[in-house]
């Protein structure tokens, strides 16, 4: 049985273990899900998710845990990784803003809050390579993927803009699959 | 790259958007301020948010008077400051300093009991607001009706500005305790409670399934120490306002810095005794036991 670890330092962790668990039923199997808010459980892991929620948060509580580098060997062992939202920010190559330290999991740069403040934020039915059907996005306060390097791949675009990417075992969203029952983001980036 | 999403499908301001919004600031701190040199402090500090207003609520308290949403210039100012989510208070139903705040680009609207009510038996109609609110509940009954009116977030009343964490923690079991109760009940117990309770019927039932609020539950008044903060989170709350007890504090920067620490290891005591050394006096507070009715604000549209 798979352990899927989910990075709980701050963001919408029961909603990804809820997704994680979901996306394994679906399949006929199980898995482990485990709450990631010290250091010392990421080496134990197979697969992590890093959350949605506040970048600056997240990346700071992150480093004072010394979560951040248990991540950084987890992803160069080629173990799946799914980023949401903060979560891409915070894997991405930079953010262009000093009060994120991000991880360069993913050759991205990001804008945060790009798509704007909360009354700009919205969901809508995404078309993503490899899923027959489109997909319900709901972006928050999303950011927006602006430099792709040459080994990432863009899964989905909207409004001509890159919004969700894959390199290796790294998938990132600037939305949230976490948020709606379908479960194929998470079986696209752990089990599929 | 794939194919265009066409644009027209797309939908702002629904409920799982608005919810959306309270579930990403979970496991966080949100940070009363009052000036955008404070935001930045508290940004720096980790916290999720900001709510900005006019006056801390001690200081509300001791000067008395008519307690009214802030300046939107200041909190225009907040906002251009900041990089993480700012958020507003509105007066209890004042739909036209909610629709302000809204105009100024907030994140999300408290409609606060820590300002003077606008309306004596009417809250603010929230489902016709793009923005998410938020709103104060001493009980079950009265988190279901504010969800029910639209609410995206719930958060303890307590009583704000005491620095006394007493209010919170009994408003946190109550709510807590309640659905406990709910969930051993049968279907018609719990339309009974329903009517009862002054709670919608479709809300009890599903809250009871659930076994926790169907929205994000923060803890809110009072709170004004890493330990305060860390006991709230075992109380099951979702994450922590912090109003009075930062900037009131002796140093906002080591207080600010040790609560969210304190938030995402609350339940390591090794830990927390670390966090909470050497910080510096919390703010001075006022014990709320024996407090008179007149002078508490929980009782405040309910």
């Amino acid at each position: 049985m798979p352990r899927v670890g989910v990075v709980a330092v701050q963001g919408d962790v029961s909603e990804h273990a809820a997704a994680i668990d979901r996306a394994a039923r679906s399949r006929g199997e199980t898995a482990e899900v485990v709450e990631i808010r010290r250091s010392g459980i990421v080496p134990d892991c197979d697969a992590l998710a890093l959350p949605g929620g506040e970048s600056t948060t997240i990346s700071r509580l992150l480093r004072d845990e010394g979560i951040d580098e248990e991540i950084r060997a987890h992803v160069a062992a080629g173990k799946p990784v799914l980023a949401t939202c903060a979560g891409l920010i915070v894997a991405s190559r930079d953010a262009k803003d000093e009060r994120v330290r991000t991880l360069d999991l993913l050759d991205v740069t990001v804008d945060r809050n790009a798509f704007g403040r909360q009354k700009d934020s919205f969901e809508a039915m995404l078309d993503v390579s490899g899923l027959d059907e489109p997909f319900p996005a709901v972006f928050i306060r999303a950011p927006l993927i602006d430099e792709v390097g040459a080994d990432a791949r863009v899964l989905a675009a909207w409004d001509g803009t890159p919004v969700a990417v894959r390199e290796g075992p790294v998938v990132g969203t600037s939305f949230h699959p976490e948020l709606t029952p379908d479960v194929r983001f998470h079986r696209l980036a752990f089990f599929d | 790259m794939p194919e265009e999403t066409d644009l027209e499908d797309l939908k702002r301001g629904t409920e799982l958007v608005k919810r959306g919004f309270a579930q990403m600031q979970k496991g966080g701190v949100i940070m009363d301020v009052v000036t955008r040199e404070q935001a930045r402090i508290a940004e720096d500090a980790g916290a999720v948010a900001v709510m900005a207003l006019e006056a801390v609520p001690a200081d509300i308290r001791k000067r008395g008077g008519v307690a009214r949403m802030a300046d939107p210039a200041r909190v225009a100012e907040i906002i251009d400051e900041v990089s993480i989510p700012v958020m507003g208070k509105a007066r209890i139903g004042h739909r036209t300093e909610a629709q302000i705040l809204e105009a100024i680009g907030v994140d999300m609207i408290d409609e606060s009991e820590v300002l003077t009510p606008a309306d004596n038996d009417y809250h603010i109609d929230k489902r016709e607001f793009t923005a998410p609110f938020v709103c104060g509940a001493r009980n079950l009954g009265e988190a279901l009706r504010r969800i029910d009116e639209g609410a995206a977030m719930i958060r303890t009343k307590g009583e704000a500005g005491t620095g006394d964490v007493n209010q919170a923690v009994t408003h946190q079991r109550a709510i807590k305790g309640t659905i406990r109760e709910l969930w051993g009940k049968t279907h018609e117990e719990r339309e009974r409670w329903a009517r009862e309770n002054e709670a919608p019927a479709d809300l009890v039932h599903e809250t009871a399934e659930l076994g926790r609020l169907p929205v994000v539950n923060f803890a809110a008044g009072g709170i004004a120490t890493p330990a305060d903060a860390a006991l709230m989170m075992h109380h099951g709350c979702d994450g922590i306002f912090v109003g009075s007890g930062i900037f009131g504090a002796e140093d906002p920067v080591e207080m600010g810095n040790a609560i969210v620490e304190a938030v995402n290891n609350w339940d390591d005591p090794e830990r927390l005794a670390d966090i909470a050394s050497d910080i510096g006096k919390g703010m001075k507070g006022q014990s709320n036991v024996g407090m008179p009715e007149e002078e508490r604000l929980q009782g405040r549209g309910v």
